[in-house]
């Protein structure tokens, strides 16, 4: 049951970072790729109606964590203190950045939230792959259960690592290049004109870069956390999910390629989805790995609700999750196709 | 101030703030229904203009109620580490449906409503609103459900750890739980309350329009509406929703009561406190006018109860802050009764066709919409206050549920970080919407004429 619980809050985190992870990359790209405000607005229509919903996926996904794993969502969340409110200034910044802009004629005021929308998700990108790299690397839980996370310590992978070290900086900036270059083939798909033609030309230099940095990475966490890697080879089922990322990546270039616009973001999200289906099918069971003490890992046996919770859970959340993939999929196929600022209603 | 103090006003004052869009998103999803309905019936295009001109209010309140919700979801771990591992079994139940069941409805229809009438066409765009205001008031209803559990926790079972102390909660019956009577009450309370605000807000952009002489026709339906549905909610909000919760507070929470009512001693019958300062030192009230008996029949049907006073409890099961709480609760009922008076009064004008050239009553109107909200705000410090000392009612005391190793010093910094962004926010969204309301329902046309050439 346990199993079944810790798929589902990886499928919808990863969910989430497929979704709004291509928002970060808009953000990212947007003052590169737009240059005039007309260019700018169609940007932020072409994610306008489809943000909020995307980031709703990581507040499902934080409530289902609470439920699921009471014991993980305290630790992770209370280790990470001031890295998590950071990251709400951020989220709460992006937000306002999307739906203020367009509501004032003024240059200054878009420029400012231009800005405002670049700064909050490059360093949403970065510290989103730093999380990450944080689970992967473990924590300082201690014989409480739970631990303290400073934001840096020596930078170092130790038994006292900080949030930031040269691993989970790695990790943020692969996140970075990984979440930009997915944010290009969004807007290749979404946009068409000099948008389209600039995000055109710089996607595959981004995706070359994420294939290098990915590499470096992979090495990295082989040292870093070589069971993951042990894991995966022992399941024989989780291949399946490793192939995948490599069948996205031949999607992505050859779509990139041949200039298949939906065939280069079907590519970029599943490399997304799987990276992190693979990375979560290695890591299994462990959610908080202690770098003290191996005894006091935060693990899915160890910190799953009672079973009741559980087993009611299943029955509703698939009801709910069939429900809200109905209204997902009603609601890309109403904001299907290229973003038209002259026809489409929209207050971007 | 310790760690514990700083994230108890981290948490009060980030729900605090939140609150007042959502509140507001909750109250405005349904008279934007009705406007719309209203609207197919009738065949009259100013009541689609009215809708929306409203579901642009909507939209800028939406967001800034999204981004100030997240950072509540996140206090539950980041604060409130002991209490999320305490009991994250049972309340993260309605944490993730409200996720699962209402968000995600919320937000997908929100972006089919705000830019999908072209395409939607009327019954489509119709309902797209009646989804975004189901998925408002189903999160209404879920959050409220988990508070409730806080307040009067049922459907839970209780696990010892080995050494036969209790460890933490579990989920033992969840249709107990998600029908929890205090839930039900409660929501039917706050939900009345977020419709009292919203049509508050209506009828003072009606009157603010009215008096300026601009756009009438749309000023007319904002105050027909406001009016009409504010008279429903506010008689609502006193009888049965106000009357029914107080008397679930009389049945299980006693000291909380005793304390809301500045009550020391017991007494049969008690008296209705309508005014005084409670001396919790002396432990008197200070200067009290009162009506003999009502708070016996008020609490529990008959003027002759016993209604115990806080000195019938240990000092340790008293709320930690006696004095906010009475204020908050005569705040709260004060206003109440004073809400029902405008809405009472204006409704009589508007039946007697005289609401539009009645001046004074269109200035109270235009000034009163920031009543609803002090009065939401000091009906939830009511209940969170009134919960106290207790996390989960007799379960979990809320000095046994803040994190371990989150210092004073850490929360004081955020604390400061979020007032900032805050106070920043708070202007820059009283801007916007005044900017909206002086537009008003034709922005289009004004906005061309007053658009600067686009390079």
């Amino acid at each position: 049951m346990e199993a079944i619980w810790y798929a589902i809050v990886s499928i919808m985190l990863a969910t989430y970072v497929v979704l709004d992870g291509f928002d970060f990359g808009v953000g990212i790209l947007h003052l590169i790729v737009a240059r005039t405000d007309k260019e700018r607005r169609t940007i932020f229509a072409a994610i306008g109606p489809l943000w909020d919903g995307n980031e709703v996926w990581l507040i499902a996904a934080g409530g289902v964590l609470v439920y699921a794993f009471p014991r993980a969502y305290a630790a992770g969340f209370s280790g990470f203190y001031l890295a998590l409110m950071m990251v709400l200034w951020l989220l709460i910044l992006r937000g306002l950045s999307i739906e203020f802009r367009s509501k004032e004629q003024n240059p200054l005021w878009r420029a400012f939230w231009d800005g405002a929308f670049f700064f909050s998700s490059t360093l949403m990108a970065i510290v989103l792959g730093a999380a990450l790299g944080n689970v992967i690397r473990g924590v300082p839980v201690d014989a409480t259960g739970y631990f303290s996370g400073p934001l840096f310590t020596n930078f170092m992978v130790g038994p006292h690592p900080g949030v930031l070290d040269w691993y989970t900086v790695l990790v943020g900036m692969f996140t970075l290049l990984a979440l930009a270059g997915h944010g290009a083939t969004y807007l290749c798909y979404k946009t068409s004109d000099a948008v389209h033609d600039r995000a055109g030309a710089l996607a595959p230099k981004i995706w070359g870069a994420v294939l290098v940095v990915g590499a470096l990475t992979t090495l990295a966490t082989a040292r870093v956390r070589p069971e993951l890697f042990e894991h995966l080879l022992a399941r024989p089922w989780t291949w399946a999910l490793v192939l995948m990322i490599l069948v996205s990546v031949v999607t992505l270039f050859t779509g990139l390629s041949r200039k298949k616009d939906g065939m280069a973001f079907a590519g970029s999200a599943g490399f997304l989805l799987f990276m992190l289906a693979s990375t979560a099918a290695g890591g299994y069971p462990n959610i908080l790995i202690s770098t003290l003490n191996r005894d006091w890992d935060i693990h899915a046996h160890n910190a799953m609700a009672g079973t009741l919770s559980l087993q009611v859970g299943l029955i509703w959340w698939l009801i709910a999750m069939a429900l809200a993939l109905g209204y997902f999929i009603y609601l890309f196929r109403s904001f299907r196709g290229k973003v038209d600022m002259d026809t489409d209603d929209h207050a971007y | 101030m310790n760690a514990l103090t700083w994230s108890r006003f981290q948490f009060g004052f980030t729900a605090a703030y939140h609150y007042l869009f959502p509140q507001l998103t909750m109250g405005l999803a349904l008279i934007i229904v009705i406007l719309k309905v209203i609207a197919l019936r009738s065949g009259e295009e100013k009541y689609n203009e009215a809708a929306r001109f409203w579901a642009r209010i909507f939209g800028i309140n939406f967001v800034v109620g999204v981004v100030t919700g997240i950072p509540l979801e996140f206090q539950f771990g980041t604060n409130w580490a002991r209490f999320s591992n305490f009991a994250g079994g049972v309340i993260g139940l309605t944490l993730a449906m409200e996720g699962m069941f209402a968000f995600f409805a919320e937000s997908a229809f929100l972006g089919l409503f705000l830019f999908g009438e072209k395409k939607l066409g009327p019954k489509g765009h119709l309902g797209a609103a009646v989804m975004v205001f189901l998925g408002s008031w189903l999160s209404g209803y879920f959050i409220i459900a988990t508070n409730a559990f806080m307040q009067h926790p049922v459907g839970h079972s209780i696990v010892n750890g080995p050494d036969g102390a209790m460890q933490k909660i579990q989920l033992a019956n969840f249709w107990v739980y998600l029908l929890n009577p205090w839930a039900i009450w409660q929501y039917a309370h706050n939900m009345c309350a977020a419709v009292v605000t919203a049509s508050f807000v209506v009828a003072a952009v009606g009157a603010f329009w009215t008096l300026l002489n601009m756009y009438r026709d749309h000023a007319r339906i904002c105050l027909k509406v406001g009016v009409t549905v504010g008279l429903i909610a506010s008689l609502l909000q006193l009888f049965p929703t106000g009357d029914q919760h107080g008397k679930m507070v009389a049945r299980y929470q006693q000291p909380s009561l005793a304390a809301m009512e500045g009550k020391f001693k017991s007494s049969s019958p008690a008296d209705l406190v309508i005014i005084g300062q409670p001396d919790v030192n002396r432990r008197t009230l200070d200067n009290p006018i009162s009506v003999p008996a009502v708070l016996s029949f008020l609490a529990y049907g008959s003027f002759g109860a016993e209604v115990k006073g806080l000195e019938s409890f240990p000092r340790d099961q008293w709320p930690d802050n006696v004095e906010l709480l009475y204020y908050s609760y005569h705040i709260m009922v004060g206003l109440g009764t004073i809400l029902i008076g405008v809405m009472m009064l204006s409704f009589l004008l508007l039946r007697l066709n005289r609401l539009e050239s009645f001046k004074p009553m269109l200035w109270i109107l235009m000034f009163a919409f920031p009543f609803p909200y002090i009065a939401t705000t000091a009906g939830w410090m009511t209940a969170e206050l009134g919960r106290q000392p207790w996390l989960i009612w007799q379960l979990q005391r809320t000095a046994a549920g803040n994190s371990p190793y989150v210092s004073g010093g850490s929360v004081s910094f955020t604390m400061l970080g979020f007032m900032g962004l805050y106070v920043v926010m708070g202007v820059l969204f009283v801007y916007l919407i005044g900017r909206e309301v002086q537009r008003g329902p034709f922005p289009a046309l004004q906005s061309q004429s007053t658009a600067p050439v686009e390079g």
